[in-house]
C-alpha cells in the first residue's frame, strides 16, 4: 500500500479516541509492537480525500506528555523521535468538548513540540445538550490549527476531519502556547545545542524524560545526565511550574471561546446511577449479579460453540484418516497440527464472550466504578480493583482472563493479576476433580442436605481462590517497580455502549490470540504428539507384531485389541519412558508411573489427564466412558506396596497438584504474548509447579 | 484543612499541595490551586473517594486527597 501520510491519534482517556480510530480504519487495522517495549501498537489504514492513503497510529490515552505508566511513555517516545517509524506527519489531537480545559493541557504540550496538528473536538453533540457552546472559528484562530467538531460515536464530521488531515500544512502552524525557556534556561539551551534543535519545549521534555527514551546512545544519555546535574535540574518542581503556566494560558484562550450555560444538571443522571451502582449493598449486589452473568456466559453459553468447534475438528481428523494415505506425515498433520489448531480455536468463544462483556463494562463507564468500589480490598493483597474481572473469568478459563488484565493500567498490579489468575480453578480442572472425587470421596449426604462429593468440589474451588489471594499478597512484596502507584482516576459519565466497538474488540482479541499465542500452542502440541507417538528403537514395531495375529483374527473383538495396542504403545513411547523416569520424583506424592504419564500428557491441557487414564487403563470407549475409567483406576494396585493406587491420600495429593500446577500450555503461551517475553511465563511455570509439588507432597505425607 | 477530611456534599477551594510529585499528577487532572472541589461520595469501604472538580468526576485514595490543602 502506497502510504502518503502518517497520522497519530493523541488524546486523554475516555475521549472517544478508540471510537474515532475504529471509525477511520474499520477492520483495516492490526496490532504490532513498539520496538523494545511491551506496549501494543495499534495501526490502521484509511483513505483520505483525493485518494491519499493514510496510516493511522492509535497512541495510548494519556492526560499529559509526562508518563505515569509504560503505556503512556510511548506517546512522547513516538512524537520525539523523528526516526521512529511511527513518527507522524500529522497529529490528530482529540479532546472531549464537554470537558475542554483539562483536555487542552495535553494539546498545549503536544502543540509546543512543533509537529503539524489538527484538533478534533469530539462529543460536540453531547456538549450541545449540556449547554456548552464552543466558538470553533475563534478557537482555531487563537490556536493556529484547524479545529474540527466531530462526533465519533454518531459518525458526524469524520469526512471533514479526513479532509483537514489531508490539507494540513507540512509545517506546523500552531501558535507557541507557553514559553518554557525561563523554567531552566541554561539546561534547555545546553540541550538544544547538544541535539541541534531550536525547540525549547522539546529540549525541556528531553531533560525530564531522557531515561525513558530508547533512541539516545549511552554516551548521549550520560551527557544529558551531566547537563541535568550541573544545572541542578529539578524535574518535579519544573513540571509543576509548567503545568500551572499552561493552565493560565488556557484560561485566557478559552475565556471567550467556551460558553457554559448549565454545568449543574449535566451530571444528574450519572449521579443517580452512581448512588445505586456504588451503594454499600446494592452496588455489591449488582456487581455480583453482573459477575455471575459473565461467569455463566463464559462457562455455559460458550460450551455450545466450543462443542461445535471440537466436533468440527474431530470430523476433519476423522475424514482425513479415512481418505489420506496412512503414514507418519498424515498422523503428524492430523493428530499433531490439526489437533493443535483445534486446541487454539476452541478458546475463541470464551475470549470473544468475555471481551464482549469487558468492552461493554468499559464503554459504559461501569468498570471505573468497579475499580472504585473494590480498590480498598484488592489493594490490601497487592491486586487492583480491576483484577476482580480476570479472577472471576479465571473460574472459566485463564486464557481470556489473562488477556483481560490488559485493562489494568498499573504495571505491577497487572503482573500480579496475570501471575495469580491461573491459580483460580478453571473449567478444565473440573473433569479431573470430578474423576478423583468420585474415586476417593463417598457419595453420601452430610448434615441433612450437603452431598459430601459436592462439598469436596467446593473446597477445591476455595483452595484455588485462597491460593491466588495469598500468592498475590506475597508478590506484592517481591515484585519491584519504579512506577509510583497512583489511584487518581477519572470516573467518566455513564454512556450507552457502542456495539460496533464491542464487535471490534471481540474480533481483535480473538485474532490476537490465534496469531500470537497460537504459534506457541502449535509448537508444544507437535512436540507432545511426537513424544507420545514414537518410542526408542523398535519397540513400536514389536508391539505391532505381537498383536498382529489378534488383529487378524476376526472372531475376536478387534476394537479391544486396538485399545490394548494403544495402551502398550503409550507405555513404550517417549512420554511413557519419561513417566517411568520421573517416578522416583513423584513417588513421595503417592503417584506411580501411570499417573506420571498423565501429568506429562496433561501439560498441554489439564483435561487430557482423563483421556490419558482411559488409554493407560485400556478403556475401549476412551474418555467418554468415565465409569469404566473409574472402576479400572479404583481396582489398580500399587506393585510395590500391594495397596490401591488411588487411596484417599493420593487422591487429595493429585487434586492439589492439579489445583496449583500450571498444566496448560495455552496459558503459558498467552502470558508470553501479554508480557512479551519468556521471563514471566517461566517464573509462573516454576512457582506454580513448585507450589503444586510441595502441596501434594505435604498432603500425601500427612494423610497416608 | 485537608481534602480527605471533608464530608460528602462539602466543598472547598484548593490552596496548596504537600507533595510535589503528586501535585503534578493532580494538576494534570485538573486539580489546580483556586479550583473548587466537592466531595461526591466515598466507596463502600470508606476509601477511595469521588470528588467533582473542573467539570468532571475524579476518584482518588484518601491518602492522595490528604496532600491537597483546601479552604
Amino acid at each position: 500500500m502506497g502510504l502518503d501520510i502518517k497520522v497519530a491519534l493523541v488524546g486523554n482517556p475516555n475521549t472517544g479516541k478508540s471510537t474515532l480510530f475504529n471509525r477511520l480504519t474499520g477492520l483495516n487495522q492490526k496490532i504490532g509492537n513498539f520496538p523494545g517495549i511491551t506496549v501494543d501498537k495499534k495501526t490502521g489504514y484509511t483513505k483520505l480525500v483525493d485518494g491519499k492513503d493514510a496510516e493511522i497510529i492509535d497512541l495510548p490515552g494519556t492526560y499529559s506528555l509526562y508518563p505515569k505508566s509504560k503505556d503512556e511513555s510511548i506517546v512522547f517516545q513516538v512524537l520525539a523521535d523523528k526516526k521512529n517509524n511511527s513518527h507522524p506527519d500529522v497529529i490528530v489531537l482529540i479532546v472531549d468538548a464537554s470537558n475542554l480545559k483539562r483536555n487542552m493541557l495535553l494539546f498545549s504540550q503536544v502543540a509546543d513540540l512543533g509537529i503539524p496538528m489538527v484538533l478534533a473536538l469530539n462529543m460536540t453533540d453531547l456538549s450541545d445538550k449540556q449547554g456548552i457552546y464552543i466558538h470553533v472559528d475563534k478557537l482555531a484562530t487563537k490556536l493556529g490549527v484547524q479545529v474540527i467538531p466531530i462526533s465519533a460515536r454518531n459518525n458526524i464530521g469524520i469526512d471533514k476531519l479526513k479532509a483537514a488531515v489531508a490539507y494540513t500544512n507540512k509545517i506546523a502552524t500552531q501558535v507557541n502556547a507557553v514559553e518554557v525557556n525561563y523554567l531552566a534556561p541554561e539546561a534547555i539551551n545546553a540541550i538544544k545545542h547538544k541535539i541541534n534543535s531550536d525547540n525549547d519545549y522539546y529540549a525541556l521534555q528531553i531533560l525530564h524524560q531522557h531515561e525513558h527514551l530508547t533512541f539516545f546512545t549511552e554516551k548521549e544519555q550520560s551527557e544529558i545526565e551531566a547537563i541535568e546535574k550541573s544545572n541542578h535540574f529539578e524535574s518535579s518542581k519544573i513540571q509543576a511550574a509548567e503545568t500551572i503556566a499552561r493552565y493560565k494560558h488556557l484560561s485566557t484562550i478559552l475565556a471567550d471561546v467556551v460558553i457554559d450555560k448549565g454545568t449543574a444538571e449535566k451530571f444528574s443522571l450519572s449521579d443517580k446511577l452512581d448512588s445505586i451502582l456504588t451503594h454499600k449493598i446494592w452496588g455489591f449486589a449488582i456487581f455480583l449479579l453482573i459477575l455471575f452473568v459473565i461467569f455463566n456466559a463464559i462457562f455455559a453459553w460458550s460450551s455450545y460453540p466450543m462443542d461445535w468447534i471440537e466436533s468440527g475438528f474431530g470430523f476433519i481428523t476423522e475424514i482425513g484418516h479415512k481418505y489420506l494415505p496412512a503414514g507418519m506425515l498424515t498422523d503428524l498433520i492430523l493428530d499433531g497440527v490439526i489437533a493443535g489448531l483445534g486446541g487454539i480455536f476452541v478458546f475463541i468463544p470464551q475470549i470473544a464472550i468475555l471481551f464482549a462483556f469487558i468492552s461493554i463494562l468499559e464503554d459504559t463507564g461501569y468498570m471505573a466504578r468497579v475499580t472504585f468500589m473494590m480498590d480498598k480490598i484488592m489493594s490490601k493483597v497487592g491486586l487492583n480493583g480491576k483484577s476482580v474481572v480476570p479472577m472471576i473469568g479465571g473460574l472459566a478459563c485463564a486464557v481470556p482472563s489473562i488477556m483481560a488484565a490488559r485493562n489494568i493500567e498499573n504495571w505491577k498490579d497487572r503482573m500480579i493479576t496475570i501471575m495469580v489468575t491461573p491459580l483460580v480453578s478453571c473449567s478444565a480442572r473440573l473433569p479431573v476433580y470430578i474423576l478423583i472425587i468420585s474415586l476417593i470421596i463417598p457419595s453420601k449426604t452430610v448434615l441433612g442436605i450437603f452431598n459430601l462429593q459436592g462439598l469436596a468440589l467446593m473446597v477445591m474451588y476455595l483452595v484455588g481462590v485462597t491460593a491466588a489471594v495469598l500468592v498475590a499478597w506475597v508478590m506484592k512484596f517481591i515484585i519491584k517497580t519504579k512506577e509510583r502507584a497512583y489511584f487518581i482516576m477519572e470516573l467518566p459519565v455513564y454512556r450507552m455502549p457502542r456495539w460496533k466497538n464491542v464487535l471490534y474488540t471481540m474480533y481483535e482479541k480473538s485474532k490476537t490470540f490465534v496469531f500470537e499465542a497460537g504459534k506457541v500452542i502449535i509448537a508444544i502440541s507437535i512436540i507432545l504428539w511426537v513424544m507420545a507417538s514414537f518410542g526408542p528403537g523398535n519397540r513400536f514395531e514389536k508391539i505391532d507384531k505381537k498383536y498382529a495375529p489378534a488383529l487378524a483374527d476376526t472372531t475376536k473383538n478387534t476394537n479391544h485389541t486396538a485399545t490394548l495396542i494403544a495402551t502398550e504403545k503409550l507405555e513404550n513411547s517417549y512420554v511413557g519412558i519419561l513417566g517411568h523416569w520421573i517416578e522416583p520424583a513423584i513417588r513421595p506424592l503417592g503417584y506411580d508411573w501411570k499417573i506420571g504419564i498423565g501429568l506429562i500428557t496433561s501439560f498441554a491441557a489439564r483435561e487430557a489427564f482423563v483421556g490419558t487414564m482411559a488409554t493407560i487403563y485400556s478403556v475401549d470407549g476412551g474418555d467418554e466412558d468415565t465409569s469404566t475409567i473409574r472402576e479400572r483406576m479404583a481396582a489398580s494396585v500399587n506393585n510395590r506396596t500391594g495397596l490401591p493406587v488411588y487411596s484417599f491420600a493420593t487422591g487429595i495429593s493429585l487434586m492439589l497438584f492439579y489445583a496449583f500446577a500450571m498444566q496448560c500450555m495455552s496459558t503459558v503461551a498467552i502470558v508470553y504474548r501479554e508480557t512479551k517475553g519468556w521471563k514471566w511465563p517461566v517464573i509462573q511455570l516454576v512457582y506454580m509447579t513448585a507450589m503444586a509439588y510441595f502441596a501434594a507432597l505435604i498432603a500425601y505425607q500427612l494423610l497416608k | 484543612m485537608k481534602l480527605s477530611q471533608l464530608k460528602v456534599g462539602e466543598t472547598g477551594t484548593i490552596v496548596a499541595f504537600t507533595d510535589l510529585d503528586l501535585s503534578v499528577k493532580l494538576m494534570e487532572m485538573g486539580c489546580l490551586p483556586g479550583e473548587v472541589v466537592e466531595v461526591e461520595r466515598f466507596a463502600p469501604f470508606g476509601d477511595p473517594m469521588a470528588i467533582r472538580v473542573a467539570g468532571y468526576q475524579l476518584c482518588l485514595r484518601k491518602s492522595e486527597a490528604a496532600v491537597i490543602i483546601i479552604q
